[in-house]
């Protein structure tokens, strides 16, 4: 295993990590704000990507489709938001994980109904689509690095968005005392619309910017919405920064355990033993650091209070 | 006799009746259809346990389920192969006697419910919900890799396993076992409900503090709760694989972890009899609108989303009146 090598993956790691992050950071805030664990939010991430490919297809500007990713799942997160989810507030966290379940069965057999079960293909635009060097050699593909630039810098604005605008306040004073803010007049009908659009628009961008990387297919969501989960878990309900380090910390694990396990068994197992003892245990290696997670600290590493 | 005994009555004999007409009728595969029903049944009668009188949301059972399927595909396997399982520090053979891959299969799926219910009722509410759900996830991806047992592609077997003294090939022999362990097991899902434990269990559920107050500790009765539960669910998870002739990964997928929560639902929580109305209304559904559309789910799905929005009672619920209301 050379360092080149080894630098490569830790930025495979970042990349998945970031995207993970633009999933679990609109789970988190749903979360935080309404109250609401919403299993459809890895459906919002596949509309965004179907939507890209089917603009793409169309125009051929990777631009438009990624506008159009997060304008669909926005608009399809403010109706579900408003003909569904919105009953579901004051109910039970069964009744929210069956009625959301019920709007993935829906909206996976409807998409499979609009498109066809073949999985499309997002391809990535000409000015990244090669390679770019990096200082100390490394060959990486110049989308992937864009993929973690776009990742941070959403990370950002959504912390700017959270601390310092009028909207950011209300969502802070949602999270803290939801009776409270409505009865000082603000709209909270409208807060909760715009929390969850917001959420939906974070998924379907990432389904995009990650459907030109993997194939655009029905059930691609649902993995990403576990994977978020798991996130969540690990870096506390209703935090943006637990939801960053989580997913950082996730993406880096999955990566590195599929590189580094198997080179680990080679040392003292055969090299077909050791890729499948490898591999099998690189698969439970994020839900092993969950459980360490679990152990030590029950409320997530960034719970807030 | 109230209504909600006769509804069960009836339900139990509906079940029992329409395989043996189909029988009496050369119709194998209505008791095929029938034996699918009391098996997932069992497997939500499993869920109850643990979502209906103790509250504990698990979206992870497909975990139970999976490794009851592969304790009949392993031992089987091996058994099929004549190739031990393992030789030391002592030889294990593979099987294909039901009874002891039913004991294996509890017995797994036990210490497996055991390991992540320690884990997961460390939480509570919606992080129970999502750490169970990742669980069985972990389950999912470890067979996928795992290529000793078929990885992705899964495990046949290519004879039923056998019972003494019946022929397990017959399908309505094969029912009736499969019937008998049904009854037993909500046999036991109703003493489990009335006994101190299962009092316990529902009054955790509702006040945690009071529970604890009269000196017992909430989390070593869900802990124990949600073992019988997985155990349960791991036998039935054994009877499906012996049904199909056939485990794959696709036992331990987040869809059957939701489905086996609909049976459940859809019957209506916390009922004894609610696991098998909802079984056989989702086959029921399963078999005449796959017939209509490829896209049946989309019905499942808008009939699953009026059920909770509008009769969160579910179909027992409906048919025998509203009782108090579950959290």
């Amino acid at each position: 295993m050379s360092a080149l090598l080894l630098a490569e993956q830790i930025l495979n790691g970042l990349q998945f990590g970031v995207m993970l992050f633009l999933m679990a950071a609109g789970l988190t805030l749903i979360f935080g704000v309404m109250g609401l664990i919403n299993l459809a939010h890895g459906s919002l991430y596949m509309i965004g990507a179907f939507a890209a490919a089917g603009v793409a297809a169309a125009t051929g500007s990777f631009m438009l489709a990624l506008m159009a990713s997060l304008a669909a799942a926005a608009a399809a997160g403010a109706i579900i938001e408003v003909v569904v989810i919105r009953r579901l507030y004051a109910r039970d966290h069964l009744d929210q994980v069956l009625a959301t379940f019920a709007l993935i069965l829906i909206l996976s057999e409807a998409t499979r109904w609009a498109f066809g079960s073949f999985p499309l293909y997002l391809d990535v635009p000409d000015a990244l689509s090669g390679p770019v060097v990096l200082p100390g050699g490394i060959e990486y593909p110049a989308y992937r690095l864009a993929l973690i630039g776009i990742g941070l810098v959403v990370a950002v604005g959504l912390f700017l968005l959270i601390a310092r605008t009028r909207i950011g306040m209300q969502i802070r004073a949602g999270e803290a005392d939801r009776e409270m803010i409505a009865a000082l007049g603000v709209d909270i009908g409208r807060l909760y619309t715009l929390v969850f659009a917001l959420g939906a628009a974070l998924a379907g961008g990432a389904g995009a910017l990650v459907g030109a990387i993997q194939s655009v297919q029905v059930g691609m969501g649902e993995p990403v919405l576990i994977l978020a989960f798991v996130v969540i878990v690990i870096g506390g309900i209703g935090s943006v920064k637990g939801a960053l380090v989580g997913a950082i910390l996730v993406g880096l694990t999955d990566t590195l355990g599929r590189t580094l396990l198997p080179v680990l068994f080679g040392a003292f197992l055969d090299p077909s033993q050791a890729t499948a003892v490898g591999s099998a245990l690189a698969s439970m290696s994020i839900y092993i650091l969950m459980a360490i997670v679990l152990v030590l600290r029950p409320t997530g590493l960034f719970r807030v209070a | 006799m109230t209504r909600v005994s006769a509804l069960s009555a009836a339900t139990l004999l509906v079940l029992l009746i329409v395989p043996l007409v189909a029988w009496a009728q050369g119709a194998p595969f209505t008791i095929t259809l029938a034996t699918k029903v009391a098996i997932l049944a069992m497997a939500g009668v499993g869920l109850n346990i643990a979502l209906g009188i103790g509250g504990l949301v698990s979206l992870g059972h497909a975990a139970f389920f999976g490794i009851g399927g592969y304790a009949m595909g392993i031992l089987a396997s091996h058994s099929q192969s004549f190739t031990p399982l393992m030789e030391v520090p002592f030889l294990i053979e593979g099987t294909k006697s039901m009874p002891v891959i039913w004991l294996t299969a509890v017995l797994a799926g036990a210490m497996a419910a055991w390991a992540i219910g320690a884990l997961s009722l460390r939480t509570s509410g919606v992080y129970f919900i999502m750490v169970t759900l990742a669980f069985g996830q972990m389950f999912f991806y470890f067979a996928i890799s795992w290529p000793a047992y078929g990885g992705e592609d899964g495990l046949s077997i290519y004879v039923r396993n056998s019972f003494p003294g019946l022929n397990t090939l017959d399908p309505i022999q094969f029912f009736g076992i499969v019937y008998a362990i049904l009854l037993i097991v909500l046999y036991l899902a109703h003493r489990i409900e009335r006994s101190a434990f299962g009092l316990a269990l529902d009054a955790a559920r509702q006040s945690e503090a009071r529970v604890r107050s009269v000196g017992i500790e909430p989390y070593r009765v869900r802990l124990l709760a949600f073992v019988i539960s997985g155990s349960v669910t791991a036998l039935a998870g054994a009877l499906f694989a012996d049904l199909n002739r056939f485990v794959s990964p696709s036992m331990f997928s987040w869809q059957t972890s939701g489905e086996i929560m609909i049976f459940v639902i859809l019957g209506g929580v916390g009922r004894l009899i609610g696991p098998v109305i909802g079984a056989g209304v989702f086959i029921l559904l399963e078999h005449f609108l796959g017939g209509v559309s490829e896209y049946w789910l989309i019905y499942v799905g808008a009939i699953l989303l009026g059920t909770v929005v509008f009769a969160p009672g579910g179909i027992v619920g409906l048919l025998a009146g509203r009782r108090g209301q579950h959290g």
